[in-house]
């Protein structure tokens, strides 16, 4: 509890996660303002509506990462480990404000970005509601992959040990690497679907007939299952990066 | 109380520390004292459980730094200054390391008090200046008022007031029965601070003695005379039966009270010129007991100044004894380096021998300024 203090001290007393909550309230907000104008909000539809809160994730993601290597970068890594040597702890702590933060940041934005849609949108094709566990699952279901984004982001950053290089495999990972993936004949299409972000985007898209829309096929995981597969990884990454933080000299 | 024991790191290719065994006690302040690469920063960062040794171990109060519960109010240390973000003001830096140790706010405004950093304490430390960075990282070390303390060349980069300060700083933190371990790589630093020395090279051990006792024992004195009367000057020693090299336009004069020398002088009606007692060069010494062990020498013949060779050929009246004929390029001793010659103590640097360390004047003191070509003492 106290090493999750001092993480909370460490990460609000500099600059940029105050710019990168920014960029995640404009990503996630003007893409919703987007829908819920264009065509008078014909487009709007929860999954569509929130791809900007998906974005903020993404610099979420940023965030984390950088709460990490800025630490490797600046040296205040190693006062970090002078005051707690225990390192497994400061990792635990880092990562559980992380994850508590992502929670809050990603239900809270997502709410909005969907509740502002909502009012914007006057003739939606499918009216915008929070009816079903379905409906509701899409949109609070922000907040667990924000957490687990974050997890990932963290332990990446402890991995790489370097802000431009995790930044970079960050960004380029779901946005890039996973899609080429899926290129590839028949592994691709197999296994595409169950690599992170690609599992994890299951989790905040439809289940209904709707998302015969917007995917070609329907194969992969289940909602459930996306989130449990985001989640291995995550776990995976984090333990890889436990072993290399104790292992390796500060 | 730091216990060094065995400690060995080694990379992939070079061993960086070998074998390194010493012991720390409280009340003094010892010097570590290497070359640049000698494994000094190294050791330190394995006593200080950030890096880990291949073999060996390193005890603060009979346990390794990584069993300290609260860490920061048994160890301080100041390894480098630079390790803070940049935009991050001082007084936040400190906070999130008082908040881990439970160390209250009340500290943390009290030591930014004790370093004088308090007008500047919401100000992001990335726009410091090195001697208050130093400041800082000093206040970071202070914060859990421990009773050992570490600083890694802690002034290197200071202004000559800085050097003062902190050289106080450390004393001052010995007196209180502390353990204070301070590495530099300029002996003529540490020789007035450290009461005690540890000397690496390349790793290994070269010696672990009383700073008086080092010095002594690796630096010869010889007095310099200069003369009108040169020629008479000569016989005259000589036929004193003291050992007479000449210079240019003087002669050196080893193993002879100084006070002799003037006296045969004086009794042979000859006109002295000057008349002053030549310190060995404390780097010199160094250099030769360390010399073996350059990480990044030119050669040795380049490093070690041949035996009988005059150190002291062509300088102008020296107060520091700088031997001619180095330093190689890439190493830091006398010449060359500003920080010797930039503060006062270079000039007329007292003779070590015999002196209580500690007591030579303090160059920032305000005292008159001591004559050129050395103490006449």
């Amino acid at each position: 509890m106290t090493l999750i203090n001092v993480e909370r001290i460490k990460l609000f007393s500099t600059r940029s996660p105050y710019w990168c909550l920014i960029a995640i309230v404009v990503a996630a907000l003007g893409f919703a303002t987007l829908f819920g104008l264009i065509e008078s909000g014909r487009a709007a539809i929860t999954y569509l509506v929130l791809r900007g809160t998906s974005l903020g994730m993404s610099i979420f993601m940023v965030l984390a990462a950088l709460s990490i290597t800025t630490e490797y970068r600046f040296g205040t890594i190693r006062n970090t480990f002078l005051a707690a040597p225990r390192r497994p702890t400061v990792l635990l702590a880092k990562t559980v404000l992380i994850a508590v933060l992502g929670l809050v940041v990603g239900t809270i934005v997502a709410l909005a970005a969907f509740y502002l849609a909502k009012g914007l949108a006057q003739s939606p094709l499918v009216p915008m509601e929070l009816n079903s566990g379905d409906d509701w699952r899409q949109v609070l279901g922000y907040g667990p992959l924000f957490a687990i984004a974050g997890i990932i982001a963290v332990a990446v950053g402890a991995i790489v040990r370097q802000s431009a290089g995790a930044v970079a495999i960050l960004l380029l990972w779901p946005l890039l690497i996973e899609s080429l993936f899926t290129l590839i004949p028949t592994v691709g299409e197999k296994v595409g679907p169950w690599l992170p972000f690609a599992a994890a985007d299951k989790w905040v898209a439809p289940s209904s007939s709707i998302s015969d829309l917007f995917q070609s096929t329907n194969t992969g995981p289940t909602p459930i299952q996306g989130l449990l597969v985001f989640a291995g990884w995550a776990l995976v990454l984090w333990l890889v990066a436990l072993v290399l933080l104790q292992r390796r000299d500060a | 109380m730091i216990e060094v024991i065995g400690l060995t790191k080694q990379y992939s290719s070079t061993t960086a520390v070998d074998d390194l065994s010493f012991t720390v006690t409280p009340g003094t302040v010892t010097g570590f004292l290497g070359p640049n690469g000698a494994g000094k920063s190294t050791t330190m960062r394995m006593i200080l459980g950030l890096d880990n040794p291949t073999r060996g171990k390193a005890l603060i109060f009979g346990e390794p730094y990584a069993h300290l519960s609260k860490p920061l109010t048994k160890v301080g240390s100041l390894l480098d200054a630079n390790w803070i973000h940049p935009n991050r003001s001082a007084r936040s830096h400190l906070r999130f390391m008082a908040a881990s140790n439970k160390i209250g706010v009340k500290r943390v405004d009290e030591v930014l008090d004790i370093v004088g950093l308090s007008s500047v304490a919401t100000k992001a430390a990335g726009k410091f200046s090195l001697g208050m960075k130093q400041r800082l990282g000093l206040a970071g070390a202070l914060l859990g008022d421990p009773q050992v303390l570490l600083f890694d060349e802690p002034v290197n980069g200071l202004d000559p007031e800085g050097i003062y300060w902190i050289r106080t700083f450390m004393k001052n933190l010995a007196t209180q029965g502390r353990t204070v371990l301070v590495s530099s790589h300029l002996l003529s630093e540490m020789a007035l601070t450290a009461d005690h020395l540890i000397v690496i090279g390349r790793g290994k051990l070269i010696a672990n003695s009383s700073t008086a006792d080092f010095i002594a024992r690796s630096t010869r004195t010889s007095v310099r005379v200069r003369s009108p009367q040169l020629a008479e000057l000569r016989t005259a020693l000589t036929d004193a039966g003291l050992a007479v090299t000449d210079l240019d336009g003087a002669l050196e004069v080893t193993e002879a009270p100084i006070e002799r020398i003037g006296d045969i002088a004086g009794n042979a009606g000859l006109t002295l010129h000057e008349l002053s007692a030549q310190a060995g060069s404390l780097e010199e010494a160094f250099i030769q007991l360390t010399g073996d062990s350059l990480e990044y020498g030119t050669s040795r013949a380049g490093a070690v100044p041949a035996p009988g060779l005059d150190p002291h050929q062509g300088y102008p009246p020296p107060g520091y004894a700088a031997p001619q004929g180095y330093p190689p390029p890439g190493f830091p001793p006398p010449q060359g380096n500003p920080a010797p010659q930039g503060y006062p103590a270079a000039q007329g640097y007292p003779p070590p021998i015999g002196a209580p360390p500690g007591g030579y004047q303090n160059p920032g003191a305000p005292t008159p300024s001591p004559s050129t070509g050395g103490d006449p003492r």
